[in-house]
């Protein structure tokens, strides 16, 4: 084996969407040497796709709002199955992370007094979006973006280095956490040393030392077919923290974002904004009827309205007027368009219609939704001030997530492991509101730079982990393994990376989608096998400088690992809740509130690297990859449930849990 | 895999992907090959794409099915899933939001999940080459590093003193300059097509392009940046040392900018304007004599 270069930093983080580089900007001006790795160009991350606003309770345009109606809304929204914690110190610290942006440079929509201006979103009790027009998230990207470049013209000034103590490696890919046991620890004891990574400009291997590594990498929405999700959602943090002994949770809650494209086919999925709703936009099906007064369940029946004119009312007059249905939490709109297509009430493309033609005047869709007009007139024909937009639901975001302790950020379990955003689970719950992703993002993401730098400070020279060359090997072997892959037994070639996606893609949509039942998700068990067995199989062609084919066959070990823990817990949990709806089941059970579905990965007698032959890896495919159980979540804080009515907990909690108060 | 011309037999290699999956997995109806399941028409499209590295290439020939509704992109991807599966390209949100996926087609710089097929003739043959103005890696990507040496280069937002988070305050009128600077999406069509550049890589040490020239009309706009209490001129250094001088105001930003930011009228100019009444303006230039002096 060729040496790989190493190089040492303090801290890694993985991924430079929010989370990541709001990570990395903390661990930077904790005054370590920090490095971000992201496997796209610097400033394309995943982030830049957020549309609507930033959720924080800074109550300029209501100023009833605080951080006890946000943790409310968040807790309603996950129908508390959040992890009571995090969404107490999301709610809390949010909006002093909005404002610290603006001390960065950023320019949001302002109110008439000159403050940040807020806008409704789906669960949110006032208006609470922090945003830019409908492209928030390009904001937030460009902003952290600029203040990292900003820290590096600072050290520029100071060391003659730019990259000094702050250094982005863009278009490199991680494969592998590294371990290394702690000296004079408990027998097995280990902890964080680095990680592996490949450049995809060159191919070439190279190994980051670090004692703290962060993972930001976001979520895993490329399992699915439709998806408003970019080719970097692989699941890889998902998969790389399993891969380290860290555990995951939550994992059969995915969001289905009501709105996305539905027409034409080559741009299924394609997120339209929810601020459509929140400005005012309605959702009809073919009838012309506005169905969603038909779905609102009763945990949220006093809070919504009942007739069109009371839900009218509401836009300009909160105080009398209940909230209109189409701004239920997205997993309530994304069930309820899926039943009116089923009930042959879609639209001409299988969707139903979103529409602010009729709602507000052109000029004013055109400067508060600039981009869904730019989109739908470049990709569809469609002009949204003429006439409906067609929609239907998209996989979006998944809810689930590494197990973290929720002040520091830590994954539970592997000392040295940090993940914060979407790659990290509870925070949301069962379902996540609509704002909610860019204020966790900004939130943790400053926890986890911040602790992972106070852990890797806290480590004198001579503690400092180093990464053993034997480890090096097996992921420098596991990661060339696609470019000798043997034909397949029967003498057909290799396996395509690019057909095993897509069917693993269209099995996930089809089989653990926004509606599931028993026997789809064990047949989707039995698909997953199947492909992990096929995976062991995928070939590539050509070399390894810049070489899709590859990159995507290394991606699909995560994107298998992941679908595998939607799959189980999804066919584990037998209830209804939030992201994870089931025919067979399709009530909420106050039982299963308290529990969390943990996945781990499942022992392995050998690990899988290049001495081992395709034949005997597709064998030890066979059978599943991940273990799971059943945990009990901690019992929320007493002040905190005080926060809410009687009337309305009884919905949520169990007797005994109400009466141990 | 060589570099060699598939000239004239894109049509024969290629498979319906649907028909060819369906098979594997038993699933019922089409799985499709990064071909949408849609009923509508198809056809065949000749797509030219240059293939090749630093050391060089050339225009390789496929022949690609194309679907309703498409984008140049997901011909591309069809090409990696059938044809050439180490076809480089960069790609990331297929939405216009992320400015990854930048190449010229038939010569003109385009985002290629922008570009619908729609808007070409069925029998004309589309090329689709790397942008020009920069170094190329693997076939449609090309090394960008030189816009982001730029950005370096543009001293970043300073906040005003005395202003804590949450203290800030400013009109939307006043703030909506800026913000159309910021819709930018980082594509750098604009700093492939500037002329200044495009052909005079001699022009790169000294010019930041329109991408970093237009960041520097936005931070002089931001109603709140306290450069110049700081002791920074944003309009001088424009002209120093980020090449203001060197654009002529020709708008091939302003034309290729899938943003439709009006970067040549509403950031060049103006800050053009700003940079000459400084230099013209008596009490600034006195000052400037007073200031050396001491």
């Amino acid at each position: 084996m060729t040496q790989v270069e190493r190089q040492q930093w303090d801290v890694v983080i993985v991924g430079a969407g929010g989370a990541g580089l709001r990570a990395a900007i903390e661990a930077r001006e904790q005054g370590l040497r920090t490095a971000v790795i992201c496997k796209s160009l610097f400033g394309k991350a995943h982030t830049v796709m957020a549309e609507g606003g930033i959720a924080a309770s800074m109550g300029n345009a209501n100023a009833g709002d605080n951080w006890e109606v946000h943790f409310r809304d968040t807790m309603r929204g996950g129908k508390f199955l959040n992890h009571w914690r995090m969404a107490e110190l999301h709610a809390k610290e949010a909006p002093e992370r909005v404002w610290e942006l603006e001390t960065w440079g950023a320019l949001f929509d302002r109110t008439a007094d000159g403050r940040i201006s807020q806008r409704n979103f789906g669960g949110h009790e006032y208006p609470r979006l922090a945003h830019v027009g409908d492209r928030t998230g390009l904001e937030l990207i460009r902003t952290l973006q600029q203040k990292t470049v900003a820290l590096q013209q600072e050290d520029y000034k100071n060391f003659g280095d730019y990259e000094a103590r702050l250094k982005i490696f863009q278009e490199c890919t991680v494969t592998r956490i590294m371990k290394t046991p702690v000296e004079g620890g408990a027998p097995g004891e280990e902890r964080v040393s680095g990680v592996f990574c490949y450049e995809r400009e060159s191919g070439r291997f190279f190994v980051m030392e670090a004692p703290a590594v962060v993972l930001a990498t976001g979520g895993i929405g490329k399992s699915f077919k439709v998806t408003s999700n970019s080719w970097e959602y692989t699941g890889d943090g998902h998969a790389l923290a399993l891969l380290a002994g860290a555990s995951l949770i939550n994992m059969e809650f995915i969001q289905f974002h009501p709105t996305g494209m539905v027409w034409p086919p080559s741009v299924k999925g394609i997120l339209v904004t929810e601020s459509v709703r929140g400005d005012g936009g309605v959702l009809r099906n073919s009838e012309g009827k506005r169905f969603m007064f038909d779905y609102i369940p009763d945990v949220f029946k006093e809070k919504y309205a009942e007739s069109e004119d009371e839900a009218d009312g509401w836009y300009e007059d909160p105080e009398r007027n209940r909230r209109p249905p189409e701004l239920l939490p997205r997993d309530e709109v994304a069930r309820a368009i899926n039943s009116e297509v089923k009930a042959g009430r879609g639209s001409p493309h299988g969707g139903v219609f979103l529409d602010v033609s009729t709602r507000m005047p052109a000029d004013v869709i055109r400067r508060r939704l600039p981009s869904m007009h730019h989109q739908f007139k470049e990709l569809a024909d469609v002009d949204i001030t003429a006439e409906a937009m067609e929609v239907g639901p998209t996989c979006h975001y998944v809810m689930g997530g590494v197990d973290v302790d929720p002040d520091t950020a830590a994954a539970v379990g592997v000392t040295g492991l940090y993940a914060a955003g979407e790659v990290a689970g509870g925070m949301h719950g069962s379902n996540r509101l609509g704002g909610n992703s860019l204020s966790d993002l900004l939130v943790f993401g400053r926890r986890a730079g911040l602790h992972a730098a106070k852990y890797a400070a806290g480590l004198k020279g001579e503690e400092r982990p180093a990464v053993n060359e034997q480890q090096i090997e097996s992921a420098a072997a596991e990661a060339l393994r696609p470019f000798s892959a043997e034909e397949v037994a029967d003498g057909a070639p290799a396996e395509n990376p690019y057909t095993l996606h897509q069917h693993l893609q269209q099995s996930m949509n089809d089989l653990v989608g926004i509606i599931r039942r028993d026997e789809e998700m064990a047949q989707a068990l039995e698909r997953l096998a199947e492909l992990r067995v096929r995976a062991t199989y995928a070939g590539v062609e050509g070399h390894r400088q810049f070489n899709p084919g590859w990159h995507l066959a290394i991606d699909l070990r995560n994107m298998l690992l992941v679908s595998e823990c939607v799959a189980r817990a999804a066919l584990t949990r037998t209830e209804s809740r939030g992201g994870h709806t089931r025919d067979d089941f399709p009530e909420m059970d106050r039982e299963w509130r308290r529990s969390n579905l943990v996945c781990t990965l499942a022992d392995e007698p050998v690990s899988v690297d290049a001495s081992v032959q395709p034949g005997e890896a597709a064998e030890r495919a066979d059978r599943g990859r991940i273990d799971l159980h059943r945990r009990d979540m901690p019992p929320i804080r007493p002040d905190l449930l005080e926060l809410f009515e009687k009337e309305e907990l009884i919905k949520y909690l169990t007797d005994e849990e109400l009466t141990t108060e | 895999m060589s570099a060699e011309t598939h000239a004239g037999e894109g049509a024969g290699t290629h498979t319906r992907p649907d028909a060819e999956q369906a098979e594997g997995t038993g699933t019922p109806g089409a799985v499709s090959g990064g071909a949408p399941d849609a009923s509508g028409t198809s056809y065949i499209a000749q797509f030219r794409v240059w293939r090749g590295d630093i050391d060089g290439g050339g225009l390789e020939d496929f022949k690609v099915e194309v679907f309703e509704g498409e984008v140049v992109l997901d011909i591309v991807h069809r090409l990696q899933a059938t044809q050439a599966p180490d076809l480089a390209v960069r790609w990331n949100c297929k939405a216009g939001k992320c400015g990854s996926c930048s190449a010229e087609i038939n010569g003109r710089p385009r985002l290629l999940c922008m570009t619908r097929m729609s808007i070409f003739d069925r029998s004309e043959i589309i090329t689709i080459t790397p942008l020009r103005a920069f170094p190329v890696v693997r076939d449609l990507v090309t090394n960008v590093n030189y816009n982001y040496a730029k950005a370096r280069e543009i001293p970043a937002f300073v906040p005003p003193q005395g202003l804590g988070p949450g203290e800030y305050r400013m009109q939307q009128e006043d703030v909506g300059r800026s913000q159309e600077f910021r819709k930018c999406i980082e594509c750098f069509l604009c700093q492939d097509t500037c002329h200044v550049v495009r052909d005079h890589e001699e022009n790169k040490q000294a010019f930041a392009g329109p991408r970093f020239l237009m960041r520097v009309a936005e931070l002089d706009m931001h109603p709140l940046d306290a450069a110049e209490e700081s002791g920074l001129d944003r309009k001088t250094t424009a002209q120093d040392e980020h090449g203001l001088g060197y654009c002529n105001i020709t708008k091939c930003c302003t034309d290729v900018c899938p943003e439709g930011i009006k970067i040549t009228d509403n950031a060049l100019i103006p800050l053009k304007e700003r940079v000459a009444d400084r230099k013209y303006d008596p009490i600034v230039w006195l000052g400037n004599k007073i200031r050396r002096r001491t």
